[in-house]
């Protein structure tokens, strides 16, 4: 494995014209059923997180995940 | 026969009969406009003010009562600045910067507009439609004191429309019976239902939002709130499945509930149960009066082409959009201030009538955006899946703690200006290193400059804006006006601009848009490129 430099969590907005991203996140499950839908976002969650690699950076994004919910 | 569909707020013009009405042959006229709201009423007056002779037919006699357009952009109070009447709008509306998002009981987050530095108007106002209107009409009777020639008539419905070759014959109901006319163009400004566009049996296509809202609008007794936009999703009150308060002028404030789809209108109309909602939201010991209430539903869709031979179509009755965002009003203004000029000018003959394809162009271009915004937002505010909302609470659980969460969170985009950047009527952009923000296409950001704000300068005709340089010799005598200012790199003139560059020239539109721009123009490229501002190439 290369050495990645250590990187913190981005919290920060990040992503280019966000209304159009969230949009193309809904769209995404137009159609599916509750149960498929989950499961697609277990493979999004899985696929966003070999994109970024650094355990640090995904320990951070699950606690923050965790700390910021409500229960409904 | 010719009932009030609503009550009215102010009765502005009464039905009066016109010698058109005993002559033998139907009457010829430049511009019938049919619809009194605010962009008939815009257009009347800007076609006006141009000298072009225009007959305004309303099956009313004035504003109707009720607030529903509320919020006025900059671009709106800057159109009307161009037409007289912004002073007392900005007078009397409610200036607000300040929104905070709630989730059930919890604060999510604030925002400040911020609006930028360097702008004779606010971002926004809040201002009662009638107001809105009445300002307008103020505005026409004065210009028709000093000669405009615009007529106002109320209570003439317009019953029956036939294209001819060269114009358009209708059939016009009054309180003592019928009467014909005959307009060489017609704009249709008569509203989402428009029975123009039925009566032509042309479509309406869109998406239908299955949701009911109630508005109330309140006048406090003895309590009230910041000028603050505020808007709750899932409130704890439950009053309504999201709820919107927003300040008007007089102590009025709005509040919007999103109800649900299967609801008894009638039902939820009557004073104690909309008296319930509120208690629930503001608690039972604050004491208003209800000022007036409402219910409405909506949908988002435009129609195909706002241009059929010689009748064109303006806001609602052209386009509907969903109220997050203010996109009516403001989008119907800013289409009366697109094609006004190039009706004037096709009807004085300066220009092709292929001129007014570029209006249904430019302003169906900007219809669409202004649908994708208004459709967004409702689907973040009315999630239409279990899954859609799920990921909407996830955003709104997330923007409590991360910033990063909160540009997702849509209560709604607030209405700005389209930049036409396909247009045909756009030239070349021979400014390297300009700002992007006043490539051709885009409105006019307005900038203060020695003598006064650049919009006012503008004014409403074709214009030269030379920035620190002078216009080639000859370009006096094109016909159009010559604006010369200095700036500087530093300032809101140079910063919006300049750029990077030390000068510019810019041929700017009747309707304060950017035509095209270069740094040393000859006259024939400002010749070539004011050609084809005006639809001829």
């Amino acid at each position: 494995m290369p050495d990645r430099p250590q990187s913190a969590l981005v919290t920060l907005p990040n992503i280019p014209d966000p209304d159009g991203f969230y949009s193309e996140l809904i769209a995404l499950h137009d159609g599916r059923s509750a149960q498929d839908s989950a499961a697609l976002n277990a493979r999004l969650i899985l696929l966003l997180a070999n994109h970024i690699g650094d355990r640090d950076v995904l320990r951070a994004a699950m606690e923050a995940a965790a700390d910021s919910g409500h229960a409904r | 026969m010719l009932d009030d569909r609503y009550p009215l707020e102010y009765r502005l013009y009464p039905y009066a009969r016109s010698t058109d009405q005993d002559a033998a042959t139907p009457v010829r006229h430049p511009v019938v406009i049919m619809g009194g709201g605010p962009v008939g009423l815009a257009c009347a007056l800007d076609l006006g003010l141009k000298n072009v002779p225009v007959v305004l037919l309303d099956d009313h006699e004035g504003p109707g009562q009720g607030s529903r357009a509320l919020c006025f952009a900059k671009r709106t109070l800057e159109i009307a600045t161009r037409l007289g009447c912004a002073g007392p709008m900005v007078a009397r509306g409610v200036v607000w910067n300040l929104g905070k998002v709630f989730h059930e009981d919890r604060k999510v987050y604030e925002f400040n507009l911020l609006p930028e530095d360097g702008h004779e108007l606010p971002a926004f106002i809040n201002l009662q439609q009638p107001e809105f209107e009445r300002f307008v009409i103020d505005r026409i009777r004065a210009a028709q004191s000093a000669g405009a020639p615009i007529t106002l008539r109320g209570k003439n419905r317009v019953e029956a429309v036939q294209q001819l070759p060269d114009g358009v014959a209708l059939e016009v109901l009054t309180p003592e019976g019928p009467y014909k006319l005959e307009a060489d163009w017609v704009i249709g400004c008569d509203g989402a239902g428009s029975p123009l566009r039925k009566m032509m049996g042309l479509g309406f296509e869109g998406r239908v939002f299955e949701d009911s809202f109630l508005i109330a609008d309140i006048r406090m007794k003895n309590e009230s709130f910041p000028t603050e936009r505020w808007f709750w999703f899932e409130p704890s009150h439950k009053a309504g499945a999201s709820t919107l308060l927003h300040k008007q002028p007089d102590g009025v404030w709005r509040v919007d509930f999103q109800i649900g789809w299967d609801v008894d209108r009638t039902e939820e109309l009557k004073e104690p149960n909309v008296r319930k909602r509120l208690d629930a939201m503001l608690g039972a010991d604050v004491d208003y009066d209800l000022v007036w209430t409402s219910i409405y539903t909506f949908q988002c869709r435009r129609m195909t082409d706002f241009r059929h031979g010689r009748v064109l179509f303006a806001g609602d009755s052209a386009h509907q959009v969903s109220p997050f965002g203010a996109r009516g009003a403001n989008s119907g203004i800013q289409d009366a201030d697109n094609l006004c000029w190039k009706l004037a000018a096709v009807i004085a003959g300066e220009a092709p009538e292929a001129l007014l394809d570029s209006y249904s162009f430019e302003r169906q271009a900007a219809a669409d955006e202004n649908i994708l915004n208004s459709t967004r937002s409702t689907d973040f505010i009315t999630p239409k899946s279990e899954v859609s909302h799920m990921f909407r609470n996830a955003v709104l659980d997330l923007a409590e703690h991360h910033a990063f969460a909160r540009p997702l969170v849509n209560s709604g985009r607030l209405s700005t200006p389209a930049t036409h950047d396909d247009s045909p009527l756009n030239g070349p952009d021979a400014v390297t290193g300009a700002p992007e923000r006043t490539r051709p296409g885009s409105p006019c950001a307005d900038a203060p400059g020695e003598e006064g704000y650049l919009l006012r300068r503008l004014g409403g005709m074709f214009t030269l804006l030379a920035l620190n340089c002078a216009v080639p010799s000859g370009a006096d005598a094109l016909g159009c006006a010559v604006v010369d200012m200095a700036c500087s790199p530093e300032g809101a003139l140079g910063q919006r601009y300049l750029g990077t560059r030390g000068q510019a020239i810019y041929l700017i539109r009747p309707d304060q848009h950017v035509a095209a721009r270069w740094e040393a123009p000859t006259l024939s490229d400002i010749s070539e490129a004011l050609e084809r501002a005006k639809g001829k190439v």
